[in-house]
């Protein structure tokens, strides 16, 4: 394992292997207090980022963080990195690379042909060279689109999943909720439920009640029920109405190992999903959810700090062409990302390295109550990242998850958004809301005096299947 | 093509309350342009607010003593290694061990009560077996991440339950009120205390919609080192959650089969369905 140094005035400063020099290197997140990997003082932080400033990208390639020999991640980074994308920036250092994604010739082109050739390990490198800046102007020069019914990434656009939880799965609880986030303009990324029960039986039930919502009022949405992957195979099997296929990743085998997941089994999953054939438009069909902190909660962290692994996570989602990666930012808890300080610095890097990476990233901007955070630093990561261009956010009512006990961001939240941004949902889903009358010809809700036609259909249809 | 038929009638579409009706969920909310009315922003805060000041209420361990000592439980005050609130949510580790002045404590509380045993069983020994047993159920009392749901529900929760226990001839070790605890706090003290099954009463994390939900947690045999999969959980107990009567059934109920099979957690079978446990280990 290789040394490096860095000498701030009279004191040397010592980082043992890569995993080291990057942990020490990163921002201040209670979970790498916890790991026991962080920087012991504010200038040996500083130090790493002086030797990490001067590492060639190409240690990344030669020097593996998690032994190949024992990590399926590791095997995927290095077996599937493009050589001829990463030329272009093969002779630079971590801090030229920094100055180079800056530069004004820099662009969106640029960093999409450089994408396959960039490591998670590398972005992770970069991202700690960053100010708060720095990750949204890059983030904001890159582009990611995907599509299933919809056009998810589309430059000044934002979408939305609509999540519509209820603690007991209860349909007519859950209809609701999706009719009042339909009628506020939300749900073009997915309209997304997590179950309350991990059974294949609610699952299915639930992908009914959807595929037959949209059939009836003819919306460019695509559905998901997020329950464990498995699970999805098995409705499938059944003849489960299935779009999206959902599951929980994250950056090493170990963790991925706790989740009961596998590479193998990620492909069997879009194999099967893509065999369905129901997407309109594409056939981007995975939706991930990710988080700092999630293989050291699983114990299965190598001493690597959480961010680094982090993008792994992401180095694992981009091999399955995924519809919408989400970081579900704060909802850990505040043993890993202490403050609404933390949560948005890791909201940052996530969606940034996710991009670099050529992932779709949307973020779920959230928080528990045992966090010190609160709705207005959610206000504040929601308007940084609207600026760095997130692919989408979540659509939660009143932003109060109701049966997984944590804030998130309201219907209300992205219309704000929409509003000081001007940035107009999916088209395919704004043609659906300005036909329908949800919302009129400047993009606006209608008022709530006036019935929208969706819910009055809604009432007739009902009403005369009613008994 | 009849599962929307669930849904009642909408006689009045303009009205997004009727669909508020159907769910907890906060829908429906009256908006200004796109935002929030500012009585909904109000009402969200109140609840955040609660929430907030829940997690950091200091936990009063005098009157949780003192209601103890009056129904005729002796207790100890311990606190976990985790010296403040700060320190208790960013180190989930440190609350789930004993501060050493607590395991001292402990330690010396142990020897008393061992070298007054053998004087009275020196003293009487025909009575000296039963009293040399170990206590069958250390209870424990834990702020938990809500001092508020213990100090509005445990002592009611116990008034209900130690009648039961009680009737079922159970030994009850010290009753341990801890601070900055986290479940597995329960292993070391339950172990320290030679119990045979360790019941911890815990705040849970508080949400929007209650501040004040109690969990109980029970591990048959306790020692550092057990793992979530041991345990059985009963939560949401508080007033508008499960009621303390009901949740004294179930704690008895699971006891019962704990003894009689000899383990907690997963394979721990009881007729009850229980309730799930919320995110908060």
């Amino acid at each position: 394992m290789a040394t490096y140094r860095a000498r701030l005035g009279t004191t040397s400063y010592c980082f043992e292997g890569l995993g080291d020099l990057l942990a020490k290197a990163s921002p201040l997140k209670s979970g790498d207090g916890l790991a026991g990997v962080a920087a012991r003082s504010e200038e040996e932080r500083i130090a790493a980022r002086y030797a990490l400033a001067d590492l060639p990208l190409s240690t990344f390639l030669n020097e593996a963080i998690i032994p190949y020999e024992s990590d399926a991640v590791t095997r995927l980074i290095l077996d599937t990195h493009d050589a001829v994308a990463f030329q272009l920036v093969a002779s630079m250092t971590v801090g030229e690379f920094r100055d180079w994604l800056l530069a004004y010739e820099t662009d969106t082109a640029c960093l999409s042909a450089l994408a396959p050739g960039l490591t998670p390990e590398m972005v992770a490198a970069v991202s700690k060279l960053m100010r708060n800046q720095d990750l949204i102007l890059v983030a904001s020069k890159t582009s990611v689109v995907t599509r299933f019914r919809t056009s998810i990434g589309l430059p000044g656009r934002l979408s939305t999943r609509l999540q519509p939880n209820h603690p007991t799965d209860d349909v007519t609880g859950i209809a609701a909720s999706i009719l009042d986030g339909l009628l506020n303009g939300s749900g073009d990324a997915v309209i997304g439920i997590n179950p309350a029960t991990d059974n294949v039986q609610t699952a299915t039930h639930l992908l009914q009640l959807l595929d037959e919502l949209r059939l009836r009022f003819e919306m460019p949405v695509q559905s998901c029920v997020l329950a464990h992957l498995t699970n999805t195979l098995l409705a499938i099997e059944r003849g489960a109405p299935v779009d999206l296929v959902f599951q929980s990743i994250a950056g090493t085998e170990g963790a991925n190992n706790s989740f009961g997941i596998n590479l193998a089994l990620l492909q069997e999953a879009l194999d099967a999903g893509r065999a369905l054939g129901r997407g309109s438009i594409g056939n981007n069909l995975m939706y991930f959810e990710t988080g700092q902190g999630s293989a050291l909660s699983a114990n299965a962290h190598h001493n690597i700090d959480q961010q680094t692994l982090e993008a792994r996570a992401y180095g694992v989602a981009r091999q399955f062409e995924p519809l919408l990666v989400n970081t579900v930012v704060g909802f850990i808890g505040p043993e890993y990302l202490y403050d609404g300080k933390q949560i948005i610095r890791a909201g940052l890097e996530d969606h940034c390295c996710g991009k670099l990476l050529g992932v779709p990233m949307g973020c779920d901007i959230c928080y528990t109550n045992h966090a010190e955070a609160d709705q207005n630093d959610m206000d504040n990561l929601l308007t940084l990242l609207g600026v760095a261009g997130v692919n989408f956010i979540m659509g939660v009512p009143g932003a109060d998850d109701i049966m997984l006990y944590y804030q998130s961001t309201s219907f209300h939240d992205a219309n704000y958004l929409r509003q000081v941004l001007k940035r107009p949902p999916a088209p395919e889903f704004e043609a659906w809301l300005a036909r329908i009358g949800i919302i009129d010809t400047h993009g606006r809700l209608a008022p709530p005096g006036l019935a929208a036609p969706l819910l009055q259909a809604l009432a007739q249809q009902t009403g005369d299947e009613h008994p | 093509m009849t599962r929307l038929a669930t849904l009642p009638r909408l006689d009045c579409p303009n009205d997004l309350r009727t669909l508020a009706d159907l769910t907890a969920a906060r829908i429906g909310l009256a908006r200004s342009g796109s935002s929030l009315s500012t009585s909904e922003l109000l009402a969200f805060d109140r609840d955040h607010a609660r929430a907030r000041d829940a997690v950091h209420l200091p936990f009063d361990v005098p009157a949780i003593e003192q209601a103890l000592r009056v129904r005729g439980l002796d207790s100890m005050a311990l606190q976990s290694a985790a010296l403040d609130r700060a320190c208790y949510l960013q180190r989930p580790d440190l609350g789930r061990r004993l501060s050493s002045a607590g395991r001292a404590a402990l330690q010396t509380h142990r020897q008393s009560q061992a070298s007054s045993r053998s004087a009275t069983d020196a003293a009487d020994p025909d009575h000296a077996s039963s009293r040399t047993l170990a206590p069958d159920v250390a209870v424990i009392v834990a702020d938990g991440l809500s001092a508020r749901a213990i100090h509005d529900n445990a002592v009611p929760f116990l008034d209900a339950w130690l009648p039961l226990a009680r009737s079922q001839g159970w030994r009850l070790a010290t009753t341990v009120v801890a601070s900055q605890a986290r479940v597995a706090l329960a292993d070391e003290i339950g172990a320290a205390l030679r119990a045979r099954l360790s019941v911890i009463l815990i705040g849970e994390r508080p949400g929007l919609s209650a501040a004040d939900s109690m969990g109980i947690y029970l591990t048959y045999q306790p020692r550092p080192g057990r793992n979530d999969a041991e345990r059985n959980c009963i939560s949401n107990i508080r007033t508008g959650g499960l009621a303390y009567a009901e949740a004294a059934q179930l704690l008895t109920g699971l006891i019962v089969g704990a003894f009689r099979q000899g383990l907690s957690g997963v394979g721990l079978k009881d007729d009850r369905t229980l309730i799930n446990p919320r995110a908060l280990s």
